[in-house]
This record gives C-alpha cells, structure tokens and sequence, in this order.
C-alpha cells in the first residue's frame, strides 16, 4: 500500500476535497476542528515529517497549509484547512503533538491574528515587545 | 542549596556574531533551561516578496542569508517551476547542471566556514585559519563564475542567468582537486585528534526520537540518525543523475554533526566534479514570460538542511503569498533540548553546532499594512536590540 492510499484510507472521512497537483504534491483540505486529529494521524501514525505551515489571509477568511512530507518518495501532503470567522480566528494547536511545530504557531500567532488553542506557550516569536497589540502585519484587511 | 541564576548569552553570540539571544537558566554549572529570543534581524521579507514581481523575487529571497545564498533563491524558483509544471519540464538540461553545480559548491563553502567557527570556538584557531584559507579558492570559482564571492545571482525563474564557460572547466576542475587533499587534513586533524573528541563527544546530543519531534532537517538530522536529504528524497537539478551517498550518523553529539559534515565535503566535491564532465551543451533559459495563477512548494537540502518555499500566483507578476521556511528555525528551536542538561561551557557549542542562520530565520515583517508606513528601519531595529539588551541588563542582575 502505498503511502497516498494509506493516507486517503486513514483520513477517509475528513478529507473534504483532494487535489493532485503533481506527483509529488498533494493538497486536501480539512474542517478546522479535525485538523489536531490529521496532523496526529499523518505525524505520529504514518511517519510523516512535518515541514511548516503557511497561514494566508484570503477573502474567504484565513487559510492554513500544513506541510508535511514523506521523505522515503519525497512527496509532499498539504493540509489546507479554511478559518471563516476573520474577526476572532482560532483553531485547535497541534504543538502539544510534538515540538515543530511550536515556533511556527506563535508565528501565525503574533502575524495573522490566529488564536492557537492548547498552545503550551503561545507568546511572540519575531515581532518586538513594542508592537502593538491587535496588529497583524501579514494581514491584508483591517 | 540549589541556586538558580539566569545566564544570557548574546543577543550577539560569541561564535556566529549575529543578533539572538538564548537565556540559559543554569543551577551550578548545570544548563537546566533554556530560553531562545529571536527578532534582532526582521526584516519582513515574506511582505516584502508579495510587492515584488516574480523576477525581482529571487534577487531579494537571496539576500535572506549571506553563506546559503543559492539555496533560498533555488527554493523559490523551484516553487514556481513547480506552478509552471516543475523543474524537469521547464528548464533546459546544461542549467540544471549549473544549478547543481553553484548548490554544491556553496555547501563545500559553508561547510568549510562552520568547521573555521568550530574549530576557532573550541580554541584551535589553526583549524579556523586553514578552513577558511581552503574556503578561499572556493569562492573564487564563483567570482569566476558568477562576478561574486557571495550573492551568485545565477537562479531565474526557467534557467540561471550566466553560462559556465568551456575555458573555466579545467580551473574549476584544478580547485576541487587541490580541495581532496585539504579535506583529508581536516578529516584526520578533526576527526582523529583525541582532545577533540573528548571535547565534542557526549556533547549537546540530540537523540533520533528529539530530531523527529523537533522536526530537525539537513546535518542536525543526520548526525542524530535521522536518514532524509532533500537531494535524493525529492531529486532537483542533476542529483539523481549522479553518484553520490547521504552521510547519516547515530550519536547526535557535536562531534557526530562535525562528522557528517567534513564527510559531506567530500560527497559535494564528487558531485561537482561528475556535473562538470556530465555537462552537455545548449541553452540555459526557458525565457518564461508570465506565470499562471496556482500554487508552487519548492525545496532544496541547504548547507543547514531543507530550505522550503511555498508560493502562491493568482495570475499576476506578483506571488500573492510567499512562505520561506529556513532550516535554521527548526534547527534552532531544537537547542531547547540539546543544551540542557549540559554545562555552560559547552552551551554555546552546543547551540552553534546546528550551524544556526538567524538571518535565515527572522525573515519577516516590519511594515504596517493598514498604513503603509514602515513602524520600524534599521536604526530603529539596533536600538531598539541596545534599548532590550539595557533592559535585560536591569532585569537579570
């Protein structure tokens, strides 16, 4: 079984949509509220590696890619999963899962406004002590 | 009775001279905690990106980091290779050898300057003086090359930008051979020399199961057993069409991250070599116009490890989004473990053996959007850097 079929068979019900881009790079999208359960089965059950996520600011809300690949093909599974409330996004955290993905969290944290719930340590990684409060610079609206 | 005392070191670290800060909490001699302050060098390149067209990108995504400075460029084009159908079926042949070429010797230099660093760290300033006076022939190959020692600025979107020319072959050839006898000095000086090992084993271990839980890449994974580099897992440019082995240690220690990579020279030096004879003639430019709305990944094996670029296109010349993932920022935060529980005096080895790239790190933002107004330049940012480390000054007495 190849590692595509045993994540599409794992992660059966959450997957809202597939779409193949290349070979190598695969991208799906999930609900918000499975994502700690995804992230669970493609980390700790199938041995994937995660890589980062990137958080987006669309204009249907904010948009987070997580990255993880598969190093023994080298492919790539991007989990997308889409926060429709702009004003107050959160999601669940999955740096409890494990370490990596910690940094990038407090990053999306502190840029984009998201809330991480669960977070262990959810304070700023980049931006100074003196930036103010409720500014997300890698927002696009106010 | 246990004391707790509070040890910052930096925010310029002794040994990389770049701006962070890692307050070591230590009782006695023992490192029990650690605490990593990053930020010092921001300079919001991920929004600066989105400004730029997709051409300007590579020369502004290359100026993220001064030593790997192929490798972030490379990712990105990759990335939009990877909109435009991927690298195997845009760019011509003889770029895809230059371009493997340019990200090998860059690693044979960035190896060479974090083994002068190590070696200058642990007080034989002989091994820093000799590695980077055998760093120096490497980057004269790519001033001949390129017209620089640092900066290439070979990698655009569809080819690179200049041709290696038939009369630099045989001087290219010449430089790595007069390499094979400089590695083996260092293999034999570094790698057998018993104070070294006694100074370097045992020290800042990084188990296989912390570098899978960190989701540690490049060296600092494969010197704690963690088998992955990007060049064989995801094959670009001309890497499967070579021979050539990934170095994989067991110990985790400093001395296992030293190992993997003075053996990765000679790998690198191999590689080069092969891409030069297996060189065939022809274009070097796909000459690509306009770039399809989608969305790219693209990622390299750095010196560091795995330099990941995502970018996203709605059709425009500009990425609407572009996410830049160094190797450093997982290797960095992984510190948190492989230093504790240490010593003070090996700490800062420790935390320098992931051969850390804060540049590569801090790559992001110092604009307000809602205005436009830049909030902070670079006097702002050293300031404000003196105003933390005065203020750090009171706090922890």
């Amino acid at each position: 079984m190849s590692i595509l079929e045993k994540i599409k068979d794992k992660l059966d019900s959450k997957i809202i949509d597939w779409h193949e881009h290349s070979e190598k790079r695969m991208y799906f999208s999930v609900k918000p509220q499975d994502i700690k359960e995804v992230a669970g089965l493609l980390f700790n059950d199938l041995s994937l590696r995660f890589i980062i996520a990137s958080g987006q600011d669309t204009p249907k809300g904010i948009e987070i890619l997580y990255h993880f690949s598969f190093d023994k093909t080298g492919q790539i599974f991007s989990a997308r999963v889409l926060i429709e409330d702009k004003n107050n996004p959160s999601i669940e955290s999955i740096a409890p899962l494990f370490k990596g993905a910690e940094w990038i969290e407090r990053e999306m944290w502190e840029l984009l406004g998201i809330n991480f719930i669960g977070h262990p340590n959810l304070k700023r990684l980049l931006l100074a002590e003196e930036w103010p409060e409720g500014k997300y610079p890698l927002r696009h609206s106010t | 009775m246990s004391h707790k005392v509070v040890i910052p070191i930096g925010p310029y670290h002794p040994l990389q001279e770049e701006p962070e800060l890692f307050r070591l909490y230590v009782e006695g001699e023992k490192v029990i905690d650690i605490d990593i302050v990053l930020g010092y060098v921001h300079r919001g390149i991920e929004e600066l990106s989105e400004h730029k067209h997709f051409d300007q990108v590579a020369f502004l995504v290359e100026r993220i980091c001064g030593i790997c400075s192929s490798s972030h460029p490379y990712a990105y084009v990759l990335a939009v290779e990877d909109i435009l159908g991927g690298e195997a079926n845009v760019v011509p042949e003889r770029a895809l050898y230059i371009r493997t070429i340019i990200d090998e010797l860059q690693r044979i230099h960035s190896h060479l300057l974090w083994l002068g660093l190590a070696g200058h760290f642990i007080g034989y300033n002989t091994v820093w003086m000799w590695a980077w006076k055998y760093r120096e022939p490497v980057l004269d190959c790519f001033e001949m090359i390129c017209g620089n020692r640092n900066h290439y600025g070979m990698s655009k979107i569809g080819g690179v930008r200049r041709d290696i020319r038939d009369e630099d072959v045989p001087i290219l050839k010449k430089a790595l051979d007069d390499l094979v006898p400089a590695v083996n000095m260092f293999k034999g000086a570094v790698m057998d020399d018993p104070v070294i090992q006694a100074r370097l084993k045992g020290v800042g271990i990084l188990t296989k199961q912390q570098a899978i839980d960190w989701c540690v890449v490049g060296p600092t994974a494969r010197a704690s057993g963690v088998n992955i580099d990007v060049r064989r897992d995801d094959p670009y440019g001309t890497y499967n069409r070579v021979d050539w082995n990934v170095i994989v240690e067991k110990e985790g220690d400093v001395f296992a991250k030293t190992t993997v990579r003075i053996l990765e020279l000679y790998e690198s030096i191999s590689i080069v070599r092969q891409c030069l004879n297996k060189m065939p003639k022809g274009e070097i430019d796909a000459d690509i116009k306009d770039i399809p709305s989608g969305e790219g990944i693209g990622h390299v094996e750095a010196p560091r490890g795995e330099c990941f670029h995502y970018v996203r296109s709605d059709g425009t010349n500009r990425p609407i989004r572009h996410k830049i993932r160094a190797p450093s920022y997982m290797n960095v935060a992984s510190n948190k473990v492989a230093a504790v529980g240490g010593t003070i005096s090996d700490s800062a080895l420790a935390l320098a053996a992931v051969d850390p790239c804060y540049c590569c790190t801090e790559r992001l933002i110092v604009l307000d959007k809602h205005t436009d107004k830049k909030i902070m330049n670079g006097w702002d940012l050293i300031k404000l850097s003196q105003e933390k480390t005065e203020k750090l000054k009171k706090t922890i007495k």
